[in-house]
C-alpha cells in the first residue's frame, strides 16, 4: 500500500502525475496553480521524473505545446487557472477533436473582472462544451487519485479524450492535508503504457488536424459527442478497478444521507465536505436532509442524477458561477434540463454562493435549507439568488 | 534546353525529386507560395515533421478527406504554431530519449504566413525561438492576409493597397513600414536566419538545407508572391520575385550566428522599385513622390543591410 503523508494539495498533485511516466509537461505560471509547475519541475530538475518540462510563454502555448506532443505520441500534462484557463479556451475543443489524450490539472479560480486570484467555478463553466472529460474532486485524497485516473481514462483505446481534474483553487491546492500517497509500483500496475492510435512520425505520416467543411463538420461533431458519451463506461471501469486496488471507491455522482431525504442540496468540488457537516446539523435536528455531490460533470451523468432526485420533493442546486442574464446558475440549469421529462421531479432552488473565494461557514448551508422549507407555498422554486450578497 | 533533357541526370544532385508535399493541392494558379512550400518539403526531405498555421496553405492542402502531405502534418490554429512545433520537439526529444520511437533525427518545421508569424504569431514564435527548441519556423510571406481576403497586416509593404487599407481618395493605402521580421529574428540570437524567394529554387533549398544541418532554432522569412492578392496576373509571380529582389524591395541575405552574408544572387546595382511596383494592381495608385519615398528608404535599408555585411 502507499504511504500515508501530510502535504499540501497542490504539491501532492504533482507528486501523483511524476508517478504516471509523463513524457512532457507545459505548464504557465498562474495563481493559484504555479505549485503544481514548480514541484513537476523540481521533479525534472532532480532527475526524478524522465520527462521534458517546456517553460512556454502562456497558457496558450503551454495547451498548444502539450497538443504537439501528444500528437507525437508524448503522455502530455498541463495544468492552469482561471485566466489561463480561458486563454486555452480556444484550443479545448481542437484537442478533443483531435482525440488526444491530454491530462489538466486545474486549480478553480474567479475569472476577472475584477481581478481576484481566489476560487469559484467561473473558469471551468465556460469550457463546458469543449468535449472534455471534466471531472471534480472535493480533497487532497481525491485530487492524487483523480489525477492518476486521468491518463488511465484519457488513454483507453475507447476513449481517446482529454481530461481535466477540477480542484478547487486555494481552498484545495494551498491546503496541507493528509492522505495516502499510492507508491511508483502501484501506479504502474494500474496505469498501462500509452499507446497512442497514430502519431506524428515519418515512418506512417498521418496529417492531422484537417480542413472540414459542411460535407464532413455535422459527422465529426457527432462522432465526438459518442466518444464522450460512451468514455462514461470506461470511467466506470477505471472507478471499479481503483475501488479493488485502492480500497477508495469513486462515482459520477455521490450522495450523503440522500435515501430518504425530502430536501437534497447539490454541490460540486470542496464545498461538499462544509456541506455535509450542515446536513448532520440538520438531521440532528430531525430534519432530513441530505447531499448530492457531483464529480463528473462532463460526460454528464443523466441516469444517475435522476435516479437520485427522483424521490425528493426539494433540491438546492448550489452553483459557484452565473449565466449572466440567464436562467441562474450553470449546474441548476442543467439539473433541471435533465428533470424536466421525469414524471416525479423535485421543486428546484438555485443558490449562487463562494464567489470569488466567498468563505461559505456550515451555517449558511443551514441557512439554505431553512429558506427552501420555510417556502411552503414553493414561490422561491425554479428561481435563482446570490447567496450572502449584500445589497 | 539539355538540362531538361537530361533532369534525371543533373536534378538528384540539386533537388530531391521526392514529392512531399503532392499534387492536386487547391492553390490558386500561379501561387508561388504553394511551389515555395513544395521546395522546402525537397529541401528538409522525409524525416520532417511539419506544424502549420491556418492559413492558404492549410486550406489548401487539407481538406478531409483528402490531404496533399506526404509528411507527418499537423495543424492546430492560427497564432500557435510555433508552440505546436515546440511541443512536437520536446515531444519526440523525451520519447527518443526513453527509447520508445526509434532514434532517427527528425526536424520539426513550423510554418505560417505573414499574419501567422508577425501578428497573431509573434508571441508564440518569440516564445519557442527563445527557449531554444531544434526546430525550422518559416514565415511565407506575402505580405497580407491573402486566405480571408487581402487584408493588410505588418508585413504588407508601404503603399499597398489592401481591403482593411485601401487606396481611396484620401488615403495611399498602407500607411505603415513592413515589419522586418528576420532582424527581429536575428535580436533573437539564434544560430540561423535567412531570406528565401522561391524564384531562386537552388538559393533557397541551400538555405533550407542549412537550416536543417543546424542544432537549435532557425527561422527562414520567405517572399511568397501572391498573384491574387496582388492583383497582377498569374503568370507574374516568379518574374515578380525577381524584380523584389532585384531591386532591394527583398533582399537575399542569411546570419549565421550573427554574421551577415548577401546571398549571390543579389545584384551588384539595384534596379529602380518602379519596375517592380509597375506590373502589381495594389501598387497602381501610387503618385511619383510616394514611390520617391519608398524608393529612398529601400535604399537606405539595404545600405544598413550591406553595413552589417561588410564586417564578416
Amino acid at each position: 500500500m502507499g504511504k500515508r503523508i501530510g502535504m499540501e494539495v497542490a504539491i501532492a498533485v504533482a507528486e501523483a502525475v511524476g508517478l504516471c511516466d509523463i513524457d512532457m509537461a507545459a505548464v504557465y505560471p498562474i495563481t493559484p496553480q504555479s505549485h503544481i509547475a514548480e514541484h513537476l519541475s523540481d521533479l525534472v530538475a532532480n532527475g526524478e521524473i524522465d520527462a521534458e518540462f517546456v517553460t512556454v510563454e502562456s497558457e496558450h502555448s503551454a495547451m498548444s505545446a502539450v497538443i504537439g506532443a501528444s500528437g507525437a505520441g508524448a503522455r502530455s500534462f498541463t495544468a492552469t487557472s482561471s485566466q489561463g484557463l480561458m486563454l486555452m479556451h480556444e484550443l479545448l475543443p481542437i484537442a478533443s477533436a483531435m482525440r488526444l489524450p491530454i491530462c489538466m490539472a486545474i486549480a478553480n479560480r474567479a475569472v476577472s473582472g475584477p481581478l481576484n486570484i481566489l476560487n469559484d467555478h467561473t473558469d471551468i463553466m465556460p469550457q463546458r462544451d469543449s468535449g472534455w472529460i471534466s471531472l471534480f474532486v472535493e480533497n487532497g485524497q481525491e485530487a492524487i487519485d483523480l489525477s492518476i485516473q486521468a491518463f488511465k481514462i484519457a488513454e483507453h483505446k475507447d476513449v481517446m479524450l482529454p481530461v481535466c481534474v477540477n480542484i478547487d483553487g486555494f481552498q484545495l491546492t494551498h491546503m496541507v492535508e493528509p492522505f495516502e500517497m499510492p507508491s511508483k509500483e502501484e501506479v504502474e500496475k494500474f496505469l498501462p503504457p500509452f499507446v497512442p492510435h497514430a502519431t506524428l512520425h515519418p515512418a506512417k505520416p498521418v496529417t492531422m488536424g484537417a480542413f472540414a467543411m459542411s460535407d464532413y463538420f455535422t459527422e465529426i461533431m457527432k462522432a465526438k459527442n459518442e466518444a464522450l458519451k460512451s468514455s462514461k463506461k470506461v470511467i466506470l471501469e477505471v472507478w471499479d478497478e481503483w475501488a479493488r486496488l485502492f480500497g477508495r471507491a469513486y462515482k459520477p455522482v455521490e450522495t450523503y444521507q440522500a435515501e430518504d431525504a425530502d430536501v437534497l442540496m447539490l454541490t460540486m468540488g470542496s464545498m461538499g465536505e462544509t456541506a455535509q457537516m450542515a446536513i448532520d446539523q440538520l438531521r440532528a435536528k430531525g430534519i432530513k436532509a441530505g447531499l448530492v455531490k457531483l464529480r463528473l460533470w462532463r460526460p454528464f451523468p443523466l441516469a444517475e442524477i435522476k435516479a437520485v432526485l427522483k424521490n425528493v420533493k426539494k433540491l438546492i442546486v448550489t452553483d459557484r458561477a452565473i449565466s449572466f442574464g440567464g436562467p441562474g446558475g450553470p449546474v441548476f440549469s442543467e439539473i433541471k434540463s435533465a428533470m424536466y421529462a421525469e414524471a416525479r421531479r423535485p421543486l428546484i432552488y438555485n443558490y449562487i454562493y463562494g464567489l470569488g473565494g466567498r468563505d461559505v461557514a456550515v451555517g449558511e448551508f443551514v441557512g439554505m435549507f431553512d429558506k427552501v422549507l420555510a417556502d411552503t407555498k414553493n414561490e422561491a422554486a425554479d428561481t435563482y439568488e446570490f447567496w450572502g450578497v449584500r445589497e | 534546353m539539355n538540362i531538361v533533357e537530361n533532369f534525371d541526370l543533373f536534378a538528384p544532385r540539386l533537388i530531391n525529386k521526392q514529392e512531399l508535399l503532392s499534387s492536386g493541392h487547391r492553390a490558386c494558379s500561379g501561387c508561388a507560395e504553394v511551389l515555395a512550400v513544395r521546395l522546402m518539403c525537397k529541401a528538409l526531405g522525409e524525416n520532417t515533421i511539419i506544424a502549420s498555421a491556418t492559413g492558404c496553405m492549410e486550406i489548401v492542402s487539407s481538406m478531409f478527406p483528402t490531404t496533399a502531405w506526404r509528411v507527418p502534418w499537423i495543424h492546430v490554429a492560427f497564432e500557435n504554431t510555433a508552440a505546436v512545433a515546440s511541443g512536437v520537439e520536446a515531444g519526440l526529444k523525451a520519447l527518443r530519449k526513453k527509447g520508445k520511437i526509434d532514434d532517427r533525427y527528425i526536424k520539426v518545421v513550423g510554418m505560417a504566413g505573414d499574419g501567422g508569424t508577425m501578428d497573431i504569431g509573434f508571441q508564440a514564435l518569440s516564445g519557442a525561438m527563445e527557449r531554444g527548441h531544434d526546430m525550422i519556423f518559416v514565415c511565407f510571406d506575402n505580405e497580407a492576409y491573402m486566405n480571408t481576403g487581402i487584408q493588410r497586416s505588418s508585413g504588407t509593404p508601404m503603399g499597398a493597397s489592401t481591403t482593411t487599407a485601401p487606396a481611396g481618395k484620401v488615403s495611399s493605402g498602407q500607411k505603415t513600414w513592413k515589419k522586418n521580421m528576420a532582424e527581429i529574428m536575428v535580436a533573437h540570437e539564434i544560430p540561423y536566419v535567412a531570406t528565401v524567394c522561391p524564384s531562386y529554387p537552388l538559393d533557397f533549398i541551400r538555405k533550407i538545407e542549412k537550416a536543417k544541418s543546424i542544432q537549435g532554432p532557425s527561422y527562414i522569412h520567405c517572399f511568397s508572391m501572391c498573384p491574387t492578392g496582388w492583383r497582377s496576373p498569374s503568370h507574374t509571380a516568379i518574374s515578380m520575385g525577381r524584380l523584389a529582389v532585384e531591386t532591394g524591395v527583398f533582399p537575399l541575405f542569411e546570419v549565421e550566428h550573427g554574421h551577415y552574408r548577401i546571398s549571390p544572387d543579389m545584384p551588384r546595382k539595384l534596379r529602380p522599385i518602379r519596375q517592380y511596383f509597375k506590373p502589381q494592381g495594389r501598387f497602381r495608385h501610387l503618385k511619383d513622390d510616394e514611390i520617391d519615398q519608398i524608393q529612398e528608404r529601400v535604399t537606405l535599408e539595404y545600405q544598413k543591410l550591406m553595413g552589417k555585411a561588410k564586417y564578416l
